[in-house]
């Protein structure tokens, strides 16, 4: 546990990837094989469930620290990180653990099948036999993910490097569902082939936004074009009969797709598809909104299947006739995608081809991309045509070139403080647009909640500003005087009966403030709806 | 209703009897003052009156003031009102400031410390009836490890940073916790070197207190003598030009809001060392408890919520609303930020 603290605090206070590199590289080389799986498998989101919820947490916790419930919560609202406040209020002592990092790991799993009286005892005891930074960890390791500024591709860096595997090779390995208490590093990392080969999806390969005048691509003869969709970035897998959809996320999402079991039989074994899983209602592409309901369930009934259908628009092919075709062209992938799609096309299952379109001059990409919105898509994607699939976000080959957002000026109303790096500044706002009540008398009505977008000096002020006109507190959130218009950017839009002012965004964000602009001169939730297309 | 001994103000803190303010935050004629701290020694007052070690201080920051430096408990009585200067272990020369008159005893902290720094006079429990108190770390999430460990931290740090080939810039405000922090820098690790204004201000103290040798960063110093060495730097000296001619380096900060991971990311140094020259959540509870007072105010700080907890733990406790800035460093960062400017004309 000792050097796995190390290793969180090191990652934790560098902001520079070569140190973060590094420290992960020297902590595998020297990590116990359980030890390295359960690295791995934190820092990638599989941490065993929680034992025990924070209502109980923060009552045991403040136990040791003998102060009142309220300023627990006073404190964490500051210090922004539950664990990280549990961590700083309980005492410190003489006491020391040394068991390792699979000890505390294979506890906690036990932790959930024991009693409350059980689970407060053993939590007290280990409190108060780790350090500060030990106690920070072990808290973080029971409560959820850590945000370190790791990403699975710079762990995936350090351990290529500390093992001596090719980077691609382990991202493939590493992707899936593996449970980290079953598995050995030998089956995850050293072993040839592994046991759940049927279900594996491939690292997604992920666009960068475009750089500068789209005529610095080149000869456009050279790239091929297609409309970004907005829904869920899916694999969807047909291999022996089975069927398998994964997220972007890495989650295996299958049970909410059931629509997508009749590919099997019609889409050939060993098949394995990139695309974009959309909501598809009487011919036409609905909004995310329409999704949102399908992505939040858990159960899928058949009314909603009714409601809420969705398709899948596909982009690639990734594997065909059994092979991982990801190093050829992406031409000849596409050839392959679109002769399959001819032959399936007519079988009525919910599978359409994200269309290319031709063009010969960048002009003509320019025009398609104006016509994103009515295409109901959130820009255009170009791909080079002689492209490998390639892993993670890398820059060349691929480019996004999403539509301008949508605008609008509002008003900010509340405001909340921030987590993690913002903590202790209100950097949670929410904003209102002007409606007329029913006598006829405008008031703010709440549209949409945003927290990026500003400087870090621009945050301070507000801050500040906050902080000077708070109108009333309601827990961490504050009321403020309505006084300061921002321009708030969104995606897409569609009428909603969970929100006040009837009306949903997609992506809600702080463009900038409009310290140019009164409260009275911005926007109305009418503005907002003409904006519905 | 009887006028309380000291009332807060538009001002600054009003003795109405003595016709005097303590750290008064506008220009009034007579102002007695803690510390030489920006927030708390402002210009443009007629009188000045302070522990004499602060008058080069202030004098070094304000100029030429009518200023006169006063003894520990030396008494000095003002239209009946009985005055004296206790330390208050903050910084060196900070002083909390007793009031009697017609035997009720008020004291202000200014801002205190209760860990002996081994610069600052260490802090003295006065006994009082009113307790005005800052609480800039009053949370229980604020807990200090003692000087000599994060001193410890710090040389190893340093003799890392040296060892990977690095210069370590450390930031700390330039009056006090510069010198602090000075004062037990290992100078057997390399060499260390000042930021101007951290320098103008450490001559103003040599006098006084026993410093390893500093070396000045100027136009002339050339990357190759910084190597490996530390520089001493105020916090606002982080992310300007100044700083790029240490390349390769690592830049630390010594701060009591080191103790919370968010604003060491947002401050977005390489290491944050919890170092303050404020009270942790125990020192204050303990030096308000000690004082044996009733009735507490807080000043600046989590002062709501701070005051809240002493209300349950039975004190007659409130706020009060001051312009002092506790550890922020933005008064100082700003007066850096223009001596150094001025310097370059």
């Amino acid at each position: 546990m000792k050097n796995f603290a190390n290793l969180i605090k090191t990652l934790d206070s560098s902001n520079k990837t070569s140190v973060k590199v590094e420290a992960l590289t020297t902590y595998f080389k020297n990590a116990s094989n359980e030890d390295k799986v359960w690295t791995i498998a934190i820092l990638s989101h599989r941490r065993p469930p929680r034992p025990v919820n924070t209502t109980l947490l923060r009552l045991w916790a403040n136990e040791l620290a003998k102060i009142p419930l309220w300023l627990f919560e006073e404190s964490y609202h500051i210090v922004g990180d539950l664990a990280e406040t549990i961590a700083l209020i309980i005492p410190t002592t003489k006491e020391h653990s040394d068991k390792s990092l699979t000890e505390y790991l294979q506890e906690i799993i036990a932790l959930k099948k024991k009693t409350d009286e059980e689970k407060r005892e053993y939590l007290h005891r280990n409190w108060l036999a780790l350090n500060y930074y030990e106690r920070f960890v072990f808290t973080k390791l029971i409560t959820g993910s850590f945000r370190i500024g790791v990403s699975q591709k710079l762990m995936t860096r350090a351990l290529s490097k500390a093992e001596n595997i090719d980077e691609d090779t382990l991202a493939y390995k590493l992707m899936g569902d593996w449970n980290p208490n079953t598995i050995t590093f030998q089956e995850l990392i050293l072993d040839e082939k592994s046991s759940d080969y049927l279900s594996k999806p491939y690292p997604f390969y992920l666009a960068y936004p475009i750089e500068g005048e789209i005529a610095n691509l080149g000869n456009p003869e050279e790239w091929s074009a297609e409309h970004k969709w907005d829904g869920i970035r899916s694999q969807t897998i047909i291999r022996e009969n089975e069927m398998y959809v994964w997220s972007r996320g890495e989650e295996l999402v299958t049970d909410k797709y059931p629509e997508f079991n009749s590919f099997i039989g019609v889409i050939p074994n060993g098949t394995v598809i990139d695309g974009e899983i959309l909501p598809y209602l009487n011919d036409e592409i609905g909004t995310f909104n329409d999704l949102q309901t399908r992505i939040g369930r858990k159960t899928v009934s058949q009314s909603l299947l009714k409601s809420n259908p969705v398709v899948i628009k596909a982009y690639d092919l990734l594997e065909w006739e059994g092979n991982d075709i990801r190093n050829r062209p992406f031409e000849e992938r596409r050839i392959l995608l679109e002769n399959l799609y001819e032959t399936i096309k007519d079988k009525g299952i919910p599978l359409q081809l994200s269309e290319r379109f031709s063009f010969s001059t960048w002009e003509e990409v320019i025009e398609e991309r104006i016509r994103s919105r009515e295409m109901k898509s959130e820009g255009l994607m170009l791909k080079r045509k002689d492209s490998p699939y390639l892993v993670g976000r890398k820059k060349g080959d691929w480019w996004k070139w999403k539509i301008e957002p949508l605008t609008i000026d509002a008003v900010l109303t509340y405001a909340m403080r921030g987590h993690g790096r913002r903590s202790n500044l209100f950097t949670d706002y929410t904003f209102a647009l002007w409606q007329d009540n029913e006598n006829g008398e405008r008031e703010l009505v709440t549209f949409a909640k945003a927290y990026s977008g500003l400087t870090d000096a621009e945050f301070r002020m507000v801050d500040d500003f906050i902080k000077k006109n708070t109108l009333e507190r309601f827990g961490p959130v504050r009321s403020v005087t309505p006084k300061l218009v921002f321009e708030i950017g969104f995606e897409g839009i569609a009428l909603s009966k969970r929100h006040k002012s009837g009306v949903a965004t997609r992506f809600p964000r702080i463009l900038r403030w409009r310290i140019d602009k009164k409260i009275e001169e911005a926007n109305s939730i009418e503005d907002l709806k003409g904006m519905i297309i | 209703m009887k006028q309380p001994l000291l009332a807060f103000n538009d001002k600054g803190i009003y003795c109405h009897q003595a016709d005097v303010y303590l750290d008064p935050w506008r220009p009034v004629t007579n102002a007695i003052i803690t510390h030489g701290h920006a927030d708390h020694s402002r210009w443009g007052h007629k009188n000045y009156i302070t522990h004499h070690t602060n008058v080069p201080i202030i004098r070094h920051r304000l100029g030429e003031i009518n200023v006169t430096g006063k003894d520990w408990n030396e008494t000095f009585t003002i239209n009946g009102v009985k005055f004296s200067l206790h330390p208050a272990g903050h910084i060196i020369g900070s002083a909390q400031i007793r009031v009697e008159y017609k035997g009720e005893v008020w004291v202000f902290t200014g801002d205190y410390k209760t860990e002996d720094d081994g610069i600052s006079t260490p802090y003295e429990v006065v006994k009082c009836d009113a307790f005005i108190t800052e609480c800039t770390f009053g949370l229980p999430a604020f807990k200090w490890t003692p000087q000599a460990e994060v001193m410890t931290d710090i040389n190893n740090w340093w003799a890392e940073n040296q060892a990977d080939g690095k210069t370590s810039v450390l930031f700390g405000y330039s009056l006090g916790k510069a010198q602090r922090l000075l004062k037990y820098l290992d100078p057997s690790i390399g060499k260390i070197f000042t930021h101007g204004a951290i320098e103008n201000m450490t001559e103003v103290l040599r006098p006084m207190v026993d410093f390893p040798e500093t070396i000045r960063v100027t136009r002339e110093t050339k990357k190759e003598e910084l190597a490996g060495n530390i520089i001493l730097a105020p916090p606002s000296a982080h992310g300007s030009t100044w700083i790029r001619k240490m390349t390769p380096y690592v830049t630390g900060s010594a701060s009591g809001w080191m103790a919370f991971r968010g604003a060491r990311r947002r401050r977005a140094v390489d290491r944050g060392f919890v170092l303050s020259d404020h009270c942790d959540w125990t020192g204050l509870l303990e030096s308000i408890s000690a004082t044996g007072a009733e009735k507490v105010i807080c000043t600046h700080g989590y002062s709501d919520i701070f005051s809240k907890y002493l209300i349950e733990l039975g004190y007659d406790a409130r706020t009060a609303n001051t312009q002092y800035e506790g550890e922020s460093g933005e008064m100082d960062a700003k007066k850096d930020v223009e001596e150094e400017n001025a310097e370059k004309e």
